[in-house]
């Protein structure tokens, strides 16, 4: 019997290869290139091997960027998830009433995102803006500019209001798709709304909460557009991502190795982080699922 | 602790989904509502447990009238077609779940729970999670948290259905002697007449949501009361023939006629409805009564060990329920015999006015 060999295999894979390579890994590889160099112009460039690495880990200014970068990223889930699940909770269920609420929720993921910041920026500006006028007129000497708490408090809220939506659509989605059932069968047991919240619905959300939470998790730590429209990062750096420090760096200075190096550093945070977020919420559900009940 | 329905009717959107229900349930009675899907039995059970309130009637409980009550004060319970539980929580917690609420001293709860697991033979599985179970499992988790708390009516909407047939059978042995020590209001919901036989008890049933015939279930299958129930409690459904009688003779057609026998006797001439079960038409003669008819095969259904015969002559069609498996072509020339006194005789608007005597009545 003669085994009949072909390689046509590698003519369907080869596609998807060369996407990927020009997509991901020639970009990638370019960054560790510059990341590894000292670049004077096109054609005198040194190999500094680690040296702009240590560096940057070592930039106090890349290392504050990186402290407010944690602290946002962390306040905008800790507000918007639990935001979003209420959000999806309170939405009418069927009916003109579903549609309109959900196209009205939706509103501001449709928004291009320095289209956000601009809006913001006038919104907040105290002679013009709705908000900021307004705030002045209550007494408070508002100032985005000026004070970094205002301006901390401000890009939170204009996540929030940008974000929240995404949390409370997926959630939606989740809660749409526990069958009727379970309410019936709860009511008969006469369970209190908030045991039905409990013991029904937030279980069967787990999975969409998951990806919500991955998403905007890496979507936050990238964050540009709507902070430097909005404040441009000050005042002074209080308001300054990592994402704009990094920019600052590369195209600002054209300090093309550290900026490179520090994209390195950049992705590989987001990558750990990501993954250890992911394997912990993983083995907490596997943990739950052989735990035992203790005998009583 | 009865169960009474009085006229009740449930209208929707103008649409009418019961349809003026009259029904009685008896403690420690196991009662099958029957009906094809869309037949209202579903409605129905939610009309009882008090889920929906009915548009028109009253819900008696012990005489007492709860048709406002909502579930929440009733002491109801209900197993679905899906098998639904806490997905989060251990098999032990959702039986417990029913009980957490009763604030049952930990023994007793302990004890009920156990002894409740123990009759569902899932006992060794009391510290897993639902989806760690087997479908059937589950809904024994299901049935379990069901029976636990002594409800005073405990309703199955089509419990098997997502069962595969094995253990649709043991389980439904299992349910049946489950309820026989019990004082409670059992319901059960199939679209299955052998289910309905296998459970025994009383028999409903339904048809585009009103109530055709209500009694024990032997007796609902050997006296339908009219066409449509017949057709409903035999699978394949019950033949139809019309016929006419004459002073001596009934008549199928030109062709076909017999002499009136004792048992056919007592019918005035004109025309009827004659319907014979599947079963009791056979390849050869029972008696020496029965009617030889020369048909045409359309097709041979084979269902398990069992054959499901199409034929027809050029004026009816008939179905043939033959055990074992039988091969035919089409259109293959066969002579069965017709049973001309196990018929049963309806009138034209379909009631029945004859059953067939042998039958011991019930």
């Amino acid at each position: 019997m003669n085994k009949i060999e072909s390689n046509k295999g590698w003519l369907f894979v080869l596609p998807v290869f060369i996407v990927v390579a020009f997509s991901a890994v020639i970009p990638l590889m370019t960054v560790v290139n510059y990341s590894v160099q000292d670049v004077f112009d096109a054609n005198t460039r040194f190999f500094t091997g680690t040296e702009w690495y240590r560096t940057m880990l070592n930039d106090p200014q890349l290392q504050g960027a990186l402290v407010r970068q944690f602290i946002f990223s962390f306040t905008i889930l800790a507000i918007e998830v639990p935001l979003g699940i209420l959000v999806a909770l309170m939405m009418p269920k069927k009916g003109w009433q579903a549609s309109l609420s959900l196209v009205l929720v939706s509103l501001p993921l449709l928004i291009p995102l320095n289209v956000v910041g601009t809006i913001w920026q006038i919104f907040t500006r105290t002679d013009i803006g709705l908000m900021g006028w307004g705030i002045r007129e209550l007494g408070y000497a508002y100032n985005i500019s000026r004070n970094s708490g205002d301006a901390w408090a401000t890009i939170i809220l204009m996540d929030v209001w940008h974000w929240t939506p995404l949390i409370a659509l997926l959630c939606y989605s989740g809660l749409r798709a526990i069958p009727e059932a379970y309410y019936q069968a709860a009511r008969i047991d006469r369970a209190s709304r908030w045991a039905v919240f409990r013991y029904i619905q937030l279980p069967k959300l787990t999975n969409v909460l998951v990806i919500g939470v991955l998403i905007r998790f890496m979507d936050s730590f990238m964050i540009y557009a709507e902070p430097f429209v909005l404040t441009g990062g000050g005042p002074g750096s209080s308001t300054t991502f990592l994402s704009q420090a990094l920019t600052a760096m590369a195209i600002g200075q054209f300090d093309l190795g550290p900026a490179a190096a520090f994209s390195i550093i950049y992705f590989l945070i987001i990558l750990a982080v990501s993954f250890v977020f992911y394997t912990t919420i993983m083995h907490m559900q596997k943990d739950k699922t052989t735990q035992k009940t203790g005998d009583s | 602790m009865s169960l009474t329905l009085q006229n009740v009717s449930r209208v929707v959107d103008g649409e009418t989904w019961i349809s003026d229900v009259d029904l009685t349930l008896e403690p420690g009675s196991f009662n099958v509502l029957l009906g094809r899907t869309l037949s209202g039995k579903t409605t129905l059970m939610r009309l009882m447990a008090g889920l929906d309130r009915p548009t028109k009637g009253k819900v008696l409980m012990n005489g007492v009238d709860v048709t406002g009550v909502s579930v929440r004060e009733r002491n109801i319970s209900m197993v679905y077609q899906q098998f639904i539980n806490y997905p989060n929580l251990t098999v032990y917690e959702n039986i417990a779940s029913p009980l957490r609420l009763a604030k049952l001293d930990k023994d007793t709860l302990d004890r009920r729970v156990r002894e409740t697991a123990e009759m569902l033979g899932i006992e060794s599985m009391l510290d897993r999670l639902p989806l760690e179970l087997s479908g059937g499992q589950q809904q024994r988790t299901a049935m379990a948290r069901a029976l636990v708390k002594d409800a005073q009516v405990v309703l199955f909407d089509e419990p098997l259905v997502n069962l595969d047939y094995k253990l649709r059978e043991g389980l439904r042995d299992e349910l049946r002697n489950l309820f026989k020590a019990r004082n409670c209001i059992a319901v059960y919901a199939t679209t299955e007449p052998n289910e309905a036989l296998a459970l025994g008890g009383n028999t409903a049933v339904l048809h585009e949501g009103r109530l055709l015939q209500m009694g024990p279930t032997a007796q609902v299958y050997h006296k339908p009361r009219d066409i449509i129930t017949a057709e409903m409690f035999s699978e394949p459904p019950i033949n139809v023939v019309p016929g006419e009688v004459t002073e001596n003779e009934v008549t199928f057609d030109q062709d076909v006629h017999f002499q009136l026998n004792n048992d056919l006797k007592m019918l005035q001439p004109g025309h009827y409805q004659f319907g014979v079960r599947a079963s009791h038409i056979g390849l050869v003669p029972h008696s020496d009564d029965d009617l030889e008819l020369p048909v045409k095969v359309d097709l041979a259904e084979l269902s398990g060990s069992e054959t499901f015969l199409h034929v027809r002559n050029p004026h009816f069609e008939l179905v043939l329920h033959l055990s074992g498996v039988h091969e035919y072509e089409v259109d293959q020339e066969i002579k069965i015999y017709f049973p001309t006194h196990k018929l049963y005789a309806f009138d034209t608007q379909g009631s029945l006015v004859h059953s067939p005597a042998r039958l011991v009545e019930a």
